[in-house]
């Protein structure tokens, strides 16, 4: 018994050492959940406010005014654009820029004089239908509020009983609100980035370990060659990742996909090459197996977190989304539910597909410009 | 090309404050085998490295197969056959694949034939299917030289290729080197075999970064400047003892049941060793100093 407890007391003691020889991957055990908390503690909300609308405003009259008047000093809303085309207000919804549009349709002010109920509409972007229920909720209150005060003399009587207009909420892409439909494209985000930075953060740590490294340096290839060998069969992998969780997407879930799935795979592709090129160049830096590791998950939980994936986007605070448009899941999140849901097609992908190349291009450099040529 | 398959002068490598490799001058022949040899640490990988583009040296100039070493090393990677002194293999692959994949990246024309005649040439033929992991040391080494020679290389580096090795798979080994210099290919080699290194043109012995000694093997024995006693007989186990530290005397070793005693000074030595000869059980005689005695004796100088 003492014996056996002797034996345990002298493996223990030998890991300790073995730890404290490892100072860099303590560091980043300690290090990296500290900042991940300081991190998405301050980031997430789950009352987002300031999400972005676009007034159409198709009234001049006072009643108008006062309501534009309410929408821009509510917390709920930042008016990013006042028009009067709703077509152009639509166009900014469906291209992402926006989460509502707000029409204030012609002779509001008159109508309202004259008892006659106008409708004030408010169209939401429900890809992401948790996003807006809050504000959804805050605009009913607002708009009966923002009249309170010009409904007086006159106008009295209509400040009495049912506001004087009909609110009108359309949720547009996604009318039932089906969390599916949204959490469906999101997971073929989360789960790609999650198995390809796995696949290639090993890449040339494990070649380290085994002490093949050596020999595949004194071979004529040169680092680029040895990256895209590294990377490319990995990209089948995560094709047939990809089938899989869309086929589960579309005949478990029933998420509709009513844009170009042609479109979807190239974007697609790119979006898995990202992901191996990070993966890849945790590889060149990590010195052991445990550090990829830690990398992977450093990398991984942002992109859960702050991608808009769990939480919405437009609720966080504008560093955190200046972070979180530094990831490629962010990116692809924004492309999978445009072409699946709003049947977005290039032209609409196009500034989040551009985000994909250039996050290919840095990542890139930094693991060639890491990837040593010689032993030293 | 100057007939020199490597020319370098000078090569010098730090490790931090360490001199690793201190302004060393190596120029080996074509078609020649040279042994390189020197205590653990002494700089002989590091050497090596440098030669194939491994490492960068910080100081040296010179060429490699005509080619500078120094801002020409890819062009040299490809006409050099390196062999790591650990196994560095992929263990999760056949020979037969191992090969292959070596093949493609040298862009050796008509790959599976020259990897069906080098299998053959080595005798692996047989075992062309076995993972490189689940072979024996013997074997390992056996691949490993195979792999080097693949895509006809001019110039073999290899770093103490039959360490661990059995005696029939080392002879074997080196009989294989032999049979590629006389094709005109160039081998430098790394080994603590005094044996192998007898089997080399010239030997270069380096120790602490620095090459003390260079030569063939009855050169180096010659210029050690070394007279070796052998005692042999029952009784000589005690004497070791008494020999060391008297006059003359600077090394005092076993060579199976003989004791070889060295010392530079030969009259000090001759006159220490006077007083043991008549010892009943013991025989005096002189003797060549071996390789092994030079290369004690010059480690022992350096401490």
């Amino acid at each position: 018994m003492i014996a056996s407890l002797r034996r345990v007391f002298a493996i223990l003691w030998k890991e300790l050492l073995q730890m404290r020889r490892d100072r860099i991957t303590i560091g980043l055990i300690v290090g990296i959940p500290l900042m991940q908390l300081f991190v998405f503690g301050f980031a997430i909300n789950l009352n987002p406010k300031n999400l972005p609308a676009v007034i159409a405003v198709a009234d001049p009259g006072p009643l108008a005014r006062s309501v534009v008047a309410a929408l821009h000093n509510s917390s709920y809303f930042q008016i990013v654009d006042q028009t009067n085309d709703p077509a152009a207000a639509r166009r900014m919804l469906q291209e992402g820029k926006a989460v509502f549009v707000i029409e204030i349709p012609p002779n509001f002010t008159r109508d309202i004089v004259r008892g006659a109920r106008p409708d004030l509409l408010i169209e939401s972007d429900a890809t992401d239908p948790a996003a807006g229920s809050y504000a959804l909720a805050a605009f009913n209150g607002l708009a009966a509020t923002a009249l309170r005060d010009d409904l007086v003399g006159p106008l009295a009587a209509r400040a009495q009983g049912p506001p004087p207009f009909n609110t009108v909420s359309h949720m547009l892409y996604n009318p039932e609100s089906i969390t599916q439909y949204n959490s469906g494209p999101g997971l073929l985000a989360v789960i790609l980035t999650m198995s390809m930075v796995l696949m290639t953060c090993l890449a040339l740590t494990r070649e380290r370990e085994r002490g093949t490294y050596e020999n595949l340096l004194a071979m004529p290839a040169t680092p680029l060659e040895i990256m895209m060998g590294k990377i490319a069969p990995n990209i089948l992998v995560g094709a047939v990742q990809s089938v899989i969780i869309l086929a589960v997407a579309r005949y478990v879930f029933h998420v509709p996909m009513i844009g170009s799935l042609t479109l979807l795979a190239g974007a697609l592709a790119v979006y898995i090459v990202a992901n191996l090129a990070v993966g890849y160049t945790f590889s060149t830096i990590a010195q052991n197996q445990l550090q990829a590791m830690q990398m992977t998950m450093f990398f991984v939980l942002p992109a859960i977190l702050l991608s808009g994936f769990a939480f919405p986007f437009m609720g966080m605070p504008v560093w955190a989304q200046w972070l979180g448009e530094a990831l490629p899941a962010t990116h692809f999140l924004r492309i999978v539910r445009g072409i699946l849901l709003k049947n977005n097609g290039l032209p609409e992908i196009l500034p989040d597909l551009w985000a994909l190349f250039l996050f290919i291009g840095v990542v890139g450099t930094i693991a060639l410009l890491r990837f040593r040529r010689t032993l030293d | 090309m100057s007939g020199l398959a490597i020319d370098v002068k000078g090569l010098t490598k730090r490790f931090g404050a360490k001199l690793a490799v201190d302004h060393i001058d190596i120029a080996v022949p074509e078609g020649q085998v040279w042994g390189f040899l020197g205590p653990n640490g002494s700089g002989k990988t590091t050497t090596i490295r440098m030669l194939c583009g491994l490492l960068n040296a910080d100081d040296g100039q010179g060429t490699c197969l005509g080619l500078d070493f120094r801002t020409q090393s890819d062009a040299i990677k490809r006409q050099v056959g390196y062999m790591t002194q650990k196994f560095s293999f992929w263990e999760d692959l056949s020979i037969r694949e191992n090969l292959e994949f070596v093949a493609r990246v040298y862009g050796v024309r008509n790959g599976r034939r020259r990897v069906d005649d080098t299998l053959e040439r080595l005798g692996l033929t047989a075992r062309q299917r076995q993972l490189a992991g689940q072979l024996s040391g013997g074997w390992k080494q056996r691949m490993a030289l195979a792999a080097c020679m693949l895509h006809d290389p001019k110039l073999l580096l290899l770093d103490e290729p039959t360490a661990g090795v059995d005696p029939k798979a080392r002879r074997d080994f080196w009989e294989e080197i032999h049979a590629l210099s006389a094709e005109g290919l160039t081998v430098l080699v790394s080994t603590h075999y005094m044996d192998e290194a007898e089997r080399c043109d010239r030997i270069v012995y380096i120790l602490n970064g620095k090459l003390v000694a260079s030569g063939s093997v009855s050169e180096v024995i010659e210029q050690s400047g070394l007279s070796t006693f052998v005692l042999e007989g029952q009784d000589v186990r005690h004497l070791s003892e008494e020999l060391r530290g008297q006059p003359g005397v600077d090394y005092v070793g076993f060579f199976g049941a003989a004791l070889h005693v060295s010392g530079h000074d030969r009259a000090a030595l001759e006159q220490t060793l006077a007083g043991f000869r008549g010892r009943p059980g013991v025989a005096l005689n002189e003797a060549q100093p071996s390789l092994e005695d030079v290369f004690i004796d010059l480690q022992g100088k350096a401490r």
